[in-house]
């Protein structure tokens, strides 16, 4: 079968594949100007605290939950000095090793998250989409029914479930982790379903399939390639999403012990009235470590979605007054007919789910 | 049309067996003994424990707690609060705010939304534009507790200017904060669907025949461009309204609202299983309404959704 599989024959693959060598560069190439400024902060933003996450134990001056030193105790509420540049907590803990700490629980959460919602959420949708039927109205039944509830609250109950009210580091980082999993499923499963009922009407479906294609070569093989495409912008979405349930898990008190592993949002929480004493360091920092991790995925999500999407791309060197660049467009219009053609592509999507998929957004974490 | 409707009713109903299940199911694997937790430290006499477990048919199977649980959201009986209240009250005394609340952040973010997404999208990549999307990205990163805090604490409590908390009642006053910082984030993603929108439907061919025979920049902006953008603007809106009737509960607890998110949070932390799993059924059968309002209004909108069956 391997030797001679007809479906292995590159013309039915997929032609952008091909010609591909590092993904990145190419994407990082394919755009210009603000769009690319974007792009290179927001991986810069990522690098760095990825960067911090690797090295905690060597750049943070204490461990995250050390409250003496060499010279004793800390003291609680110091403010920021040569011995604790950030000063230390309300509990006594020295505020910057707990970002440094707090950003190594923040990116593990963002990485088992997003590749557990990845990992389950795909296939899912591919297997849901391809085989129809009744199977796919009870996928549709249960993500539908996981969609009719309020997420945080969803978030909430799992990760009381899994962490079963003691959190360890682990077992902490893991709740937030499968209750960030819970909400993103199913919106995965919904735009990678919904690409795959219109894939899979292709021609190349069919040839594979008269080919002789198993299944799970055209489900997995064929399809994935070509439904694959949303995914990028889907998961950062994802991921900003899991940092901000994240605190907001910690916030609310129900996520990871202090003890256990540093948090920013329980960081946070337990500066809130800190502030209004006038002891500002507790609360900025991680409020800062936290806007700005976020802002580092949403500048490569938004700067993906532009590049991603065809009908957003500008040509390089458009001019910003609109009178001309609706007259670029207009010019545009009548050269390209197929920019027409993908203009009106945005028509009735198919039928359980009305929303697009730039719309998936959850009003998750208030 | 009607068919349609009927279709998207029957839908529901299965979804909302497929929920009220599934909320059941979860909230009873839910660790702790409730009954336990009242009695407090010393815990109650077996006795008393378990007139109340009979009470609440907890000593019965799953299935049949479920059942009676259904039966109660049939003849809007949903059992008593531990705290002796029935549920259907509570939830009729705080909803209310929870829903003016919604409208009034609903209405912030869609103005504020639609109005600069426009301009940003119709002067794409000049100063408007680029500020407000530095602006949308640092709103959509900050943490909704931070803006409420932020605005809580300098607008509310060192300026003077509004209420920093809804405790003295729920005026419109008192809401605006929260209804401020409820639409901060739905503001942003308005504003950036808004004008994605807006962009792609310049280029869409019924804008160049406008132009072309000599219509008024205005009425093409605005009758054109605006209208047939608004689309996926209005299925977001419609999406957050049922989140945001969903209950807020960090921002609920920010600003002391009492509304049902703050409502649930307690019900949560107290452990109080029946409490939770009622106020969770009464939210998702609002999210439900509010998914089926979009849809209708979805297919009101694009005529292609009403006549692609």
């Amino acid at each position: 079968m391997a030797v001679l599989d007809p479906t292995s024959v590159p013309a039915v693959r997929t032609p952008p594949r091909a010609g591909r060598k590092i993904p990145g560069l190419a994407l990082i190439r394919s755009t210009h100007g603000l769009q690319r400024a974007m792009l290179l902060i927001g991986i810069g933003l990522i690098a760095f605290f990825v960067v911090v996450a690797l090295l905690a134990d060597v750049i943070a001056p204490y461990s995250f939950n050390a409250i003496r030193g060499p010279d004793g105790l800390f003291g609680t509420q110091l403010p920021p000095s040569s011995a604790h540049l950030l000063g230390t907590t309300v509990g006594g803990m020295d505020v910057l090793s707990r970002i440094i700490f707090g950003a190594r629980t923040a990116v593990l959460v963002v990485l088992l998250a997003t590749a557990m919602s990845i990992v389950v959420g795909v296939p899912l949708g591919v297997f849901s989409g391809y085989v129809g039927g009744w199977v796919d109205r009870v996928f549709v039944l249960v993500t539908d029914a996981l969609y009719a509830f309020p997420s945080l609250l969803m978030a909430i109950i799992v990760s009381v479930m899994v962490s079963r009210g003691q959190s360890s580091a682990f077992g902490g980082i893991f709740a937030a982790s499968v209750s960030i999993t819970v909400v993103f499923v199913p919106k995965y499963f919904r735009v990678i379903r919904n690409a795959t009922m219109s894939a899979k009407a292709e021609p190349y479906v069919d040839a594979a399939r008269v080919a002789g294609a198993r299944p799970a070569r055209i489900m997995f093989g064929h399809i994935l390639a070509n439904v694959s495409q949303s995914l990028p912008v889907l998961a950062t979405l994802n991921a900003s999403e899991a940092i901000l349930t994240l605190a907001g898990l910690g916030f609310l008190g129900f996520g990871i012990e202090p003890t256990a592993a540093a948090e920013w949002g329980y960081d946070l929480n337990k500066a809130l009235s800190d502030v209004t004493n006038g002891i500002w360091w507790t609360g900025v920092f991680p409020g800062i470590a936290i806007v700005l991790i976020v802002a580092g995925v949403a500048l490569v999500g938004e700067s993906l979605n532009d590049v991603l999407n065809p009908l957003l791309r500008t040509r390089g060197g458009a001019t910003t007054a609109d009178e001309a660049e609706l007259e670029a467009m207009v010019r545009s219009v009548a050269t390209q007919p197929t920019m027409t053609d993908t203009a009106r592509a945005h028509a009735p999507p198919s039928e359980q789910s009305p929303a697009p998929p730039s719309s998936d957004k959850e009003g998750d974490e208030r | 049309m009607a068919r349609y409707v009927g279709q998207r009713l029957l839908q529901m109903i299965p979804v909302f067996f497929g929920a009220t299940l599934l909320i059941y199911a979860l909230v009873f694997a839910m660790p702790g003994d409730p009954i336990q937790a009242m009695g407090g430290e010393r815990g109650l006499p077996i006795a008393m424990a378990n007139r109340i477990r009979a009470e609440y048919h907890l000593d019965q199977p799953f299935f049949v707690q479920y059942w009676y649980y259904i039966k109660g959201v049939f003849t809007l009986d949903l059992g008593m609060s531990f705290q002796r209240r029935p549920v259907f009250d509570i939830i009729a005394q705080v909803y209310p705010t929870t829903a003016k609340l919604a409208v009034y952040a609903l209405a912030i973010e869609g103005i504020l939304g639609v109005a600069v997404g426009l301009i940003s999208g119709i002067r794409r990549g000049g100063i408007f534009d680029t500020s407000f999307l530095a602006v949308s990205l640092v709103v959509i990163s900050i943490p909704t507790f931070v803006i409420g805090f932020v605005l809580q604490y300098f607008i509310g409590l060192k300026a003077g200017i509004l209420p920093a908390t809804a405790t003295g009642g729920a005026s419109w006053r008192a809401l605006t904060l929260p209804a401020i910082t409820l639409g901060s984030v739905s503001f942003a993603y308005v504003l950036r669907l808004t004008r994605t929108s807006v962009i792609e439907t310049q280029t869409a061919d019924f804008v160049r025949t406008a132009m072309a025979k000599g219509v008024t920049r205005r009425k093409v902006v605005t009758g054109h461009i605006l209208r047939n953008s608004l689309i996926p603007v209005v299925t977001f809106l419609g999406g957050d309204l049922g989140a945001l009737m969903g209950g807020a509960i960090v921002t609920e607890g920010v600003f002391h609202v009492n509304g049902i998110g703050h409502t649930l949070y307690r019900a949560i932390t107290r452990g109080e299983p029946t409490t939770v799993v009622s106020i969770v059924t009464v939210l998702v059968i609002v999210i439900m309404i509010a998914n089926l309002l979009v849809d209708l209004l979805y297919a009101a909108l694009d005529p292609r959704i009403r006549y692609a069956k």
